[in-house]
């Protein structure tokens, strides 16, 4: 799955794609954000300083989510009242691009779901009830979230936000939705809650002291 | 956004050194990054967690002597098949009645399964964490995952004590409201605070296992009474055991109502006597002989005599010519009747029989013994054999002994729920409790 090398336009370093659609990625080495334009890598920014971070999952990292293989290619971190959460890019094994985020600990995978009627956010109330691909969903969370990071693979170009507001949605049948209003469109993500050991996370970030 | 050098790997864990901006004590961070807020466990202020300056939230003014956890902070265990640690311990309130009741909460975490919670209430316990789907309130219970959770109590509880780091705004004082359902050994909490409404399953556990597993010295608090969702420690419910009942009733009933149809009822011998009590020759006689055939089978015995305010005894044997197997009995045939100033009266039947359970096949006849009241005048009576007779006594007997376990085990269950709905909003019903 890994593409040829192209070099990274600020330091030079090798810069592996691991999925043949990201549009852009961040140079381990010199954490420039950089785009792919056609063959050429465009350099846009670089990450700044990462919070103190502590999940466990990493940049390759694989793992399974409703019996497909998945792989960990990139995140973006953002900061809230609460603290901050990972969303992780994963690349699902027919080459779908999924989320997997890691909020204190509880984890969820959805995908972009399209051709549903997406409520403006002004209108959204908590509590509120919603079918979408003929699951029942209630608004649980609405989240001002900083944009705090990137780092590695993503499916779009991400790297000049500054907030992002988003609706978290459950079902009672364990389902999670997430509406992401940080563009121009409201973007519907559907998926599922999942726990930790269901996800068979492997080559996972060690922590000192913890097995 | 201005270029940095380049920075640690973000993989490697931060080992940061932080003091109390209040009181100067060093501050031990255990949650690596998860945590909001932390309490420093010297002078017990509210610090912002997410500030590098640790800004004071809360000045912490102990309303109740300061507590000490009795799972120390930073204790380690394995949990549910992986390590946890103990980062976080608040004392709650609640208030019903006037009287406050106060819980304990621990806050475990692990680096790679998140936080749940051990509380504790009078020495018990429960294991909780935060639900993955949506419960949904109906009147008087929440359902959630497909089971049903019954509505316990409502309350407001606040936080008057705490030490450690929380993932979340911990503040000394802020109230929310607590409803717990319950489905024993399951109850099912949510806390409300402002419109935000979180829910957390919580399982009965024993004090033991968590001592156990996080290698505590001593003992774990007693527990007192009975909690609200404590199972009965019965291994059966009374549900179950009347259902498991309800089943073998049937298959006695289907049994016996087999035999009843089955039963060939063969009569097989019959005569009628005199019996003179007066008399002073030898009242015991024997029977002709008789055949019982077929099967061993039951062996109905029916005397029928003509008693009127007169008893008869008659010592019976029925003997197995061939073997002198003999098989002796007594029976008592009385009947009185009168009149007095409540009307007429009765008492006794002149009719009597008695089955005998399980005869063998074979040649047998009968020696009988008549007795009575010697100033008794004459009476007849009819001496019938049936062989092969439905026999009720030992369905009754069965029905009995399956009865008895399960209504002590009703007895067990009603009595306990009573004692854990005690506690709740919406108490049993008691018998004859005319609620």
């Amino acid at each position: 799955m890994t593409q040829p090398a192209a070099l990274c336009p600020s330091c030079g370093a090798p810069i592996l794609f691991q999925w043949s659609s990201s549009v852009q990625t961040t140079c381990a080495h010199c954490r420039s954000i950089l785009i792919r334009t056609d063959v050429k890598l465009e350099r846009v920014g670089v990450v700044s300083d990462w919070p103190p971070d502590s999940s466990p999952i990493q940049i390759g990292a694989s793992g399974v989510y409703q019996d497909r293989a998945f792989m960990v290619a990139g995140r973006i971190i953002y900061d809230y009242d609460e603290g901050s959460w990972n969303e992780w890019h994963i690349v699902l094994n027919q080459g779908a691009s999924a989320w997997l985020s890691d909020a204190q600990c509880q984890y969820a995978v959805t995908l972009t779901f399209a051709g549903e009627s997406l409520p403006a956010l002004a209108s959204v109330r908590l509590g509120d009830r919603f079918t979408w691909n003929k699951v029942a969903f209630a608004a649980t969370a609405i989240t001002q979230a900083r944009y705090r990071g990137v780092e590695g693979e993503l499916p779009f170009q991400y790297w000049d936000k500054q907030e992002a507001t988003f609706v978290d949605l459950r079902s009672t049948g364990g389902d999670f939705a997430t509406l992401d209003y940080s563009g121009s469109e409201p973007v519907l993500y559907l998926g599922k809650m999942v726990e930790f050991d269901a996800l068979r996370l492997k080559n996972l970030r060690e922590f000192e002291g913890w097995s | 956004m201005t270029p940095l050098e380049p920075p640690s790997p973000p993989g490697a864990p931060r080992v940061e050194t932080l003091a109390c901006p209040n009181c100067g004590a060093p501050l031990a961070v255990r949650s690596m990054g998860r945590a909001v807020t932390i309490v420093c466990d010297h002078c017990h202020f509210i610090l912002d967690a997410k500030d590098p300056r640790l800004r004071i939230l809360q000045r912490f003014e102990a309303a109740i002597e300061e507590e000490v956890p009795l799972i120390p902070l930073g204790s380690r265990g394995k949990w549910r098949g992986a390590d946890y640690e103990v980062i976080g311990f608040q004392v709650r309130a609640m208030i019903m009645d006037d009287i406050t009741y106060n819980w304990r909460e621990y806050l475990l975490f692990s680096p790679y399964k998140g936080f749940r919670y051990f509380t504790e209430y009078d020495g018990h316990w429960n294991d909780a964490s935060v639900v993955t789907a949506l419960p949904e309130v109906q009147a008087d219970s929440a359902r959630y995952l497909g089971k049903k959770y019954k509505q316990f109590q409502t309350c407001f509880a606040k936080t008057i004590f705490a030490l450690g780091e929380f993932p979340w705004q911990l503040r000394v004082d802020d109230s929310v409201e607590v409803a717990d359902y319950i489905a024993p050994p399951y109850v099912l909490s949510s806390e409300t605070a402002g419109n935000e409404t979180t829910w957390t399953l919580g399982e009965y556990v024993y004090g033991a296992d968590i001592w156990k597993a996080f290698g505590l010295a001593g003992l774990p608090p007693t527990p007192v009474g009975v909690y609200e969702n404590q199972p009965s420690g019965l291994r059966a419910s009374a549900s179950q055991i009347w259902f498991t009942f309800a089943g073998l009733f049937t298959a006695i009933f289907v049994i016996f109502t087999l035999n009843q149809f089955f039963s060939k009822q063969e009569q097989v011998f019959q005569d009628t006597y005199a019996f003179s009590p007066s008399s002073t020759t030898e009242p015991s006689f024997v029977t002709p002989e008789f055949e019982l055939k077929g099967r061993t089978s039951s062996v109905e015995v029916k005397t029928d005599a003509d008693v009127s305010n007169q008893w008869l005894y008659l010592s019976y044997a029925l003997i197995d010519e061939d073997t002198g197997q003999a098989y002796d009995f007594g029976r008592e045939v009385s009947y009185y009747s009168g009149v007095d100033s409540d009307g007429r009266w009765e008492e006794g039947s002149p009719h009597d029989r008695v089955v005998l359970p399980s005869i063998p096949p074979g040649r047998y006849y009968l020696r009988v013994e008549p007795e009575s009241d010697a100033r008794s005048g004459a009476m007849r009576y009819a001496v019938t054999v049936t062989r092969d007779v439905p026999v009720l006594g030992i369905y009754l007997v069965a029905l009995a002994v399956l009865l008895l376990p399960a209504l002590l085990i009703s007895w067990r269950t009603y009595n306990f729920e009573q004692m854990r709905w005690a506690e709740s909003d919406h108490p049993m019903k008691t018998f004859g409790g005319g609620q």
